[in-house]
């Protein structure tokens, strides 16, 4: 690894820090429904907004309510992004001419946006018009990260409430976080990506005659008003197939950068809000820390890995050693202006959060540098996360963390001075089953019928990986994959829109009713006896709780991947391309 | 609780027109006004044709162009649709190899490849990226080291000296955002236009 890459790994880790205590200050106070800086301008359309819905902003609702609202908001949005994409042949917006989506593609579609997850079967250039892309998959964009942001605000209530029946309004949370942070961040952000090159038209595509006489067709459309929300809202879901590796999805080396900021920047900002909300930011500061730990351990064993040329090149007189003229390394998969370093990074930070916006192709990563992104998945996205399930997941493995603690100690174990009882314990220790459940299980189901197999790119472990990534991602909701899976098939479609469901409703139900029950519990004071949670001792716990939970639990698939994959190419083993 | 099901058809609907029409046409009338070139994808024209975009690689075969990355793109065959073709370069699609580290397609292709660079050039090592497929499959650049190797090649074809374009390919280099972001590299686009553009005035 070049010392180039160290000092943007550093860069990048001061950035992100600073920006923590800003944005987790400006998100309590939208979250509180305090005045902003852009009250004046936005109060008016938050309150217009209200009247047409019917919304009573100040009516709070029971944990049960809200997650009502929730699953019927996520209903209708299914609704309407499937009807758009079938119809989108009779609809404007429609230079290229696209027909209608085929069924089980705009089902899996229409699951992967609401989810927040974006896993695409599909290849956008040829087969989504412009009205789907705008009206579709950037509403969903926004919407899906507003609902994963809210869902994390109402767990933290339930910890800062105390004798309380209501953890907020839902309407109310959605309808703020959309017009308070995501959308002045989209057009301010947006307008930079334009100036830096990425296209914002509604052109046809473009036809171009090159210097040798060739035909060129390049693809355009309104791409930096989506790609800003894809990365900010951690959604993910590419304007084109190549997603940020696309010179117009990330023309440079700087908006390579702002995207990284981008996609860690509100689930960084959500553990200062959450101490902020908690009256104790040292509490926030603590799952900072933890969060931190684990990201950096992902991205140097990327940056180490991806540094590598692939051993076998070296027999045909390629050089692949970094230098002044190249950067070397695998380059497979890779843009020549992002390199190593950036391309592993990338990689990391995606899937550390529920992301999956890629810029370099995982599937062609190293053993072991592919190995960061899949186990970055499967420890749950608790690494600053996905926008709101990244702290809902971490505050999830607190409680567990917390729960050892206790047991070990044998008192009953209290978190940020609410007991933790058995109800709380049993319904964590669904939401965090379900998603080994999902993994596991469909990845399992997948290896042995012939519809699965089908669908792999790569014979050997490596073809195994693509199945775990798949399933991973898809109950991760993070949307990246080892792309040359091929999942646009009705087996694949449906399997994986069902594991984005339970990585999805079945990990945050659990997690609402536990903010149901905390918010009704009184506020112990701390005694002699408490386990200070803002100690680096709580870090450390923390840190062993993830890493020990996604350790055991994949460690035998994971290990049937990558792990023996590693061992294969350091022994020479080559495998043979799949028979058609 | 079915009180929730009001809203909830409502609240999409507003969200479309908010943030799926309003905010997308707003940026695309805003970027127009203050970016048009950009905004309308970085179009190169020459002799008011449009010859590519600076952003989007294009495939070079001659032996006068510099050449760019192997490209992974595949379309459907036109003659016949269920089998697919290579279609490097094609910027109406876009993608990559997800060939595996330990693949024996990828180790294969990558052989021929050097093959092919080890004749036009015996005497240096191949710089990675020339045996590589990007991840787009229409990356526009190439590393310094990449342009330096098809010197030679090129010299040759264009009846020019190797210190001449030596000297045109350091001239194309864009480096590292503020120094420290990213990577060295060589638009090939640019390059063969400031190539062309020499080779006129020599």
């Amino acid at each position: 690894m070049t010392g180039n890459g160290w000092v943007q790994l550093i860069v990048y880790c001061a950035i992100v820090t600073l920006l923590t205590r800003p944005l987790g200050g400006y998100m309590a106070r939208v979250f509180n429904g305090e005045r902003t800086p852009l009250s004046p301008l936005l109060r008016p359309l938050e309150r217009a907004i209200y009247r047409v819905c019917g919304v009573d902003e100040r009516a709070e609702q029971h944990w049960v309510v809200y997650a009502a609202a929730m699953l019927f908001f996520s209903l209708a949005g299914f609704v309407s992004l499937y009807a758009l994409q079938r119809l989108q042949g009779y609809l404007p917006f429609n230079p290229a001419g696209q027909g209608a989506v085929e069924p089980s593609l705009a089902f899996n579609t229409s699951i992967s946006f609401i989810t927040n997850t974006n896993w695409q079967s599909y290849t956008p250039e040829t087969t989504m018009s412009y009205l789907v892309q705008m009206a579709g998959l950037t509403v969903h964009n926004f919407v899906s990260a507003a609902t994963g942001i809210a869902l994390a605000v109402a767990l933290v209530r339930g910890f800062a409430r105390r004798q309380a029946s209501t953890i907020g309004n839902f309407w109310v949370d959605l309808t703020r976080c959309t017009l308070y942070i995501l959308l002045p961040v989209s057009v301010v952000v947006g307008l930079f990506f334009v100036w830096q090159g990425m296209p914002q038209n509604l052109n046809a595509y473009t036809e171009a005659t090159t210097l040798e006489g060739a035909k060129q067709v390049i693809a355009q459309g309104p791409v930096a008003s989506q790609e800003v929300i894809k990365i900010f809202g951690t959604n993910g879901g590419g304007f084109f197939n190549a997603n940020s590796a696309h010179p117009y999805e990330n023309p440079n080396a700087l908006t390579n950068f702002v995207q990284m900021i981008l996609i860690f920047a509100i689930g960084a900002g959500l553990t200062n809000m959450f101490g902020r909300m908690v009256k104790d930011e040292r509490q926030g500061w603590a799952i900072y820390a933890a969060m931190g730990v684990l990201f950096l351990g992902g991205a140097i064993t990327a940056l180490l890995a991806e540094s590598e040329p692939n051993p076998h090149f070296a027999a045909f007189g390629v050089d692949g050693v970094a230098g002044p003229a190249q950067a070397g390394g695998n380059m497979e998969g890779k843009e020549v202006r992002f390199g190593i370093a950036d391309s592993a990074l990338f990689a990391t930070v995606t899937t550390d959060t529920s992301c999956g916006a890629v810029n370099s192709m995982h599937d062609s990563f190293m053993p072991l540098g592919g190995f960061v992104p899949l186990v970055d998945i499967e420890l749950g996205e608790v690494i600053f996360g996905g926008v709101g399930s990244g702290l809902y997941g971490m505050l999830a493995f607190a409680i567990v963390a917390m729960f050892v603690a206790g047991l070990m100690v044998g008192r009953t174990p209290e978190y940020l001075g609410k007991k933790l009882e058995s109800k709380e314990i049993r319904m964590t220790i669904l939401a965090l089953l379900s998603l080994p459940l999902s993994i596991l299980g469909w990845t399992a189901l997948a290896t042995v019928v012939p519809e699965g197999l089908a669908g792999i790119a790569n014979t050997g472990p490596h073809g195994f990986s693509e199945i775990l990534y798949a399933y991973s991602s898809s109950t991760g909701n993070n949307g990246s994959a080892f792309a040359g899976i091929n999942a646009n098939t009705l087996f694949y479609n449906t399997t994986l829109a069902g594991a984005m469901l339970i990585g999805r409703f079945i990990f945050v139900i659990p997690l609402l009713a536990v903010a149901g029950s905390l918010a009704s519990k009184k506020l112990l004071p701390p005694s002699a006896g408490t386990f200070p949670t803002h100690s680096p001792l709580f870090v450390g716990l923390l840190v062993a709780v993830v890493a020990i939970l996604g350790g055991l639990t994949y460690f035998p698939a994971v290990s049937l991947g990558p792990i023996v994959e590693q061992a294969a190419m350091t022994a020479g083993t080559l495998y043979p391309a799949p028979s058609p | 609780m079915r009180k929730q099901i009001r809203p909830a058809i409502l609240m999409i609907v507003v969200m479309t027109v908010l943030t799926g029409l309003a905010y997308p046409l707003a940026m695309t009338g805003i970027a127009q006004a203050l970016f048009p070139a950009q905004a309308n994808g970085s179009l190169i024209e020459k002799d008011g044709r449009v010859i590519g975009s600076a952003l989007i690689g294009q495939n070079f075969a001659s032996e006068k162009y510099f050449h760019p990355r192997p490209s992974a793109i595949t379309g459907t065959d036109p003659n016949d649709p269920t089998k697919t073709v290579a279609t490097p370069y094609d910027a109406s699609n876009s993608g990559a190899s997800n060939l595996a580290p330990t693949s024996q397609a990828l180790i294969d292709r990558v052989k021929g490849d050097a093959a092919k660079l080890k004749a036009e050039n015996p005497n240096q090592p191949i710089p990675v990226d020339l045996v590589t497929s990007s991840a787009s499959g229409i990356d526009p650049d190439i590393t310094p080291a990449g342009a330096l190797f098809q010197v030679p090649r090129v010299a040759r074809a264009r009846g020019l000296t190797e210190d001449q374009l030596r000297t045109l390919v350091l001239r194309n280099i864009q480096t590292r955002f503020a120094g420290v972001l990213g990577e060295p590299r060589v638009n090939v686009l640019a390059l063969n236009l400031a190539l062309d553009a020499l080779a006129a005035g020599k």
